[in-house]
């Protein structure tokens, strides 16, 4: 076959078409990184949506973002700082300390509870046209960092006030909230397939994050953990996210092996919530 | 070079019926669903139960497109069109074979998905775009077109919430007839609504067709699939059964449907009855007694439903749900909790007599289950049996209501004047 014949197989002026197939899934499915950046103007979108709409349907609109971990900082500081005499285990000041911790828990837990329920209050989407599922989760994780933005005005106005000022450790600290962004995405896409097949862990959900918050040091510092469970409670990827975070705004040792830790874990919690979800996601408009 | 726009290999689709389609609402039902989740897997891989809880939604479906064609998809409810035209869509995976589309596709399922009511027109036009899969800079690029199209331009800042219906639709449609596909698969809910938007969806159709777009149309209504199409396939139980004309086609679905197929025969054996303890055969009867599978509004229906046997335990319970051609379910019944009636487990033969009928003109299906209430479901028979309503006149005005515009639903009802 000449070079000519080819051209005319394939004529230059009409380029062939791409094909798609839709077939059974495979069992083994990957993030198809190609295709979700044809879809990012779409991610753009249902981010853009959940903010406006947020900030809509509330009276006191992106207030809430500041209110929010205002008065739970306050209420914390009060009960167990002041009458819990937890300020003692507490270098600087209690308030500020809870503050810090509380920023990468709200956006945490908020993006986690809002990621694990957007599935199900999409499903009016999922189930009339295509696009990859996992924009569904994902927007309500982006669009949860907003807030997380909103509240740094609200810690530096904190920092003045206090007095405190931000070592050149703060270089560091992008690299802990995208600790936290990618635990938060593996725990939100890992929830949010779960409640798709399983409504109810919804209400097990809401338990989760409770004892969570507990189990991270927010209200106390990484100092009351005895030395012996150390590694154990450093499992809790976001642990070593929220410890960081706050060693890098406020200064203060890094506690390097919890951090690692964490990173550790946080990696395997992002891949195994991903693999999970796009396990389950050719099944979701069949049991939405 | 291959001029196929769709084609179609072998094309299965399997759904597991599971406890949820029955309704499995409360915490403790989950929960317990839950935890025997991995034993029905089990079950599940190692191929036991497997008639009980799976049917084929499409089975072996092979058929190509050619650029350019305008094809119907006709047949009757539970044919497979809607399963046929989500995997299409993409919206959910074929079990088996595959499809390969060749251009762009867009798929219409709706119009208006993703349209939310606190936001603006203007903002719902990109939002909506975005999610048939428009790039903003397109979506810029045709806005004032849409607007105009949709004679919205005074409101286009106004959140939707405040639209009318057909100001609503109006937008919504504009959005979706911006869309420039060159394989487009559409379904019946476009053509349904007022005479106006239903003109304009045929309208647009017409235009795509004559642009050479290749148009793949889910329909019931067979005059719009003779007056659009090229070419019209009819699906029946999953399989395709006829491909031609849209004429020859139409007529020929037509001439069966009316000879009664399997479904609506009035009566239904089991074809492929599950294992172990099982509804077998349903009757449905008239007045009369004898058995019918039309009635008219405002007649009463008896159901008779026999077991395979005598059952595991006694004070069991039987349900029906009722549903309509979009297979939604409209109205439901069952000895307990709905009534106090408690079967024993000698019993066989179950006769509920259900009337008389508020439903409107059109075709219904009815499915079963049988089990204790909340405790046990033995056996589920979805979508066993069909009938129609023929005529619907429940007020001896001459005046048929159907369910194509006006519901499933009549209520009783009476006309005064203020006081």
């Amino acid at each position: 076959m000449t070079i000519a014949d080819k051209m005319l197989v394939v004529p230059v002026s009409q380029p062939e078409r791409r094909t798609l197939r839709l077939e059974a899934p495979r069992s083994w499915q990957m993030l198809n990184l190609a295709e979700l950046r044809e879809y990012r103007e779409l991610l753009f979108f249902f981010v853009w949506r959940d903010v406006k709409v947020r900030y809509k349907q509330t009276v006191l609109g992106a207030l809430w973002a500041v209110i929010q971990p205002l008065l739970t900082t306050f209420f914390f500081a009060l009960l167990f700082g002041r009458f819990g005499g937890m300020s003692r285990h507490v270098s600087g000041p209690y308030a500020l300390h809870v503050f810090v911790g509380m920023m990468p828990w709200t956006f945490f837990s908020n993006a986690v509870t809002l990621a694990a329920n957007s599935m199900v209050g999409s499903s009016h989407l999922i189930t009339k046209v295509y696009f990859p599922r996992i924009l569904v989760p994902a927007s309500s994780i982006v669009s949860s960092l907003v807030d997380f933005a909103i509240s740094f005005l609200v810690l530096a106005v904190m920092m003045a006030a206090y007095g405190v000022a931000p070592t050149w450790w703060i270089v560091t600290m992008p690299l802990f909230v995208a600790g936290t962004v990618v635990a938060a995405t593996g725990a939100g896409v890992l929830f949010a397939a779960l409640i798709v097949t399983y409504r109810d862990v919804r209400y097990v959900l809401t338990f989760v994050m409770q004892l969570w918050l507990f189990a991270s040091p927010v209200l106390y510092t990484l100092d009351i953990i005895p030395p012996q469970y150390r590694r154990w409670y450093a499992v809790n990827p976001i642990a070593g996210m929220i410890s960081g975070f706050h060693a890098s705004l406020l200064g203060g040792p890094f506690p390097l092996d919890v951090i690692a830790i964490s990173t550790i874990t946080t990696a395997v919690l992002a891949f195994a919530g991903v693999r999970y979800f796009l396990q389950v996601e050719r099944r979701f408009a069949d049991v939405i | 070079m291959s001029s196929d726009a769709i084609a179609i290999e072998k094309l299965g689709k399997r759904y597991t019926i599971g406890a949820r389609q029955l309704g499995n609402t409360t915490f403790r039902e989950s929960l317990t669903s839950m935890v025997t989740a991995p034993w029905r897997r089990f079950r599940h891989l190692s191929g036991n139960a497997e008639d009980a809880t799976q049917f084929w939604a499409l089975q072996d479906v092979s058929f190509r497109v050619g650029v350019g064609e305008v094809i119907g998809i006709v047949g009757p409810n539970g044919a497979g069109k809607s399963t046929l035209l989500k995997i299409l869509s993409r919206i959910t995976a074929p079990t088996t074979g595959f499809v390969d589309l060749t251009g762009r596709v867009s798929s219409l399922l709706e119009v208006g998905t993703g349209f939310h009511p606190e936001l603006t027109g203007r903002e719902n036009v990109f939002l909506n775009g975005a999610i048939l899969g428009m790039y903003r800079n397109e979506i810029r690029r045709k806005f004032d077109d849409i607007v105009a199209f949709a004679e919205l331009e005074q409101f286009i800042d106004t959140p939707v919430k405040h639209y009318s219906s057909g100001m609503f639709v109006r937008l919504a449609f504009s959005v979706a007839a911006h869309l420039d596909p060159e394989i487009l698969i559409v379904d019946e809910v476009l053509s349904v609504g007022d005479l106006h938007f239903r003109n304009r969806c045929l309208g647009r159709m017409q235009d795509l067709r004559s642009e050479g777009r290749t148009v793949l149309f889910v329909s019931h209504d067979l005059t719009s699939v003779r007056q659009l199409c090229t070419r019209a396939l009819l699906l029946s139980a999953g399989r395709v059964v006829d491909d031609g004309t849209p004429g020859e086609v139409t007529r020929r679905y037509e001439q069966q449907h009316h000879e009664n197929g399997a479904v609506q025969s009035g009566a239904v054996d089991r074809v492929h009855p599950p294992r172990g303890y099982h509804l077998k055969r349903v009757e449905l009867r008239n007045a009369a007694g004898a058995v019918a599978s039309r009635f008219d509004a405002g007649e009463t229906m008896e159901i008779h439903l026999w077991a395979s046997g005598p059952a595991p335990e006694n004070s069991y319970t039987v349900e029906f749900k009722l549903l309509n051609d979009d297979d939604h379910v409209i109205s439901f019944g069952a000895a307990n909790p709905v009534q106090n009636i408690y079967y024993r487990a000698e019993h066989e033969h179950f006769v509920c007599r259900v009337g008389p009928l508020p439903l409107t003109e059109g075709s219904y299906s009815l499915s079963f289950s049988i089990g204790v209430w909340n405790v046990a479901r033995w056996d589920a028979w979805p979508k066993a049996i069909g009938f129609t309503i023929e005529r619907c006149d429940l007020f001896h005005t001459g005046h048929g209501i159907s369910n194509v515009h006006d519901g499933d639903f009549v209520l009783q009802q009476e006309w005064l004047i203020g006081p």
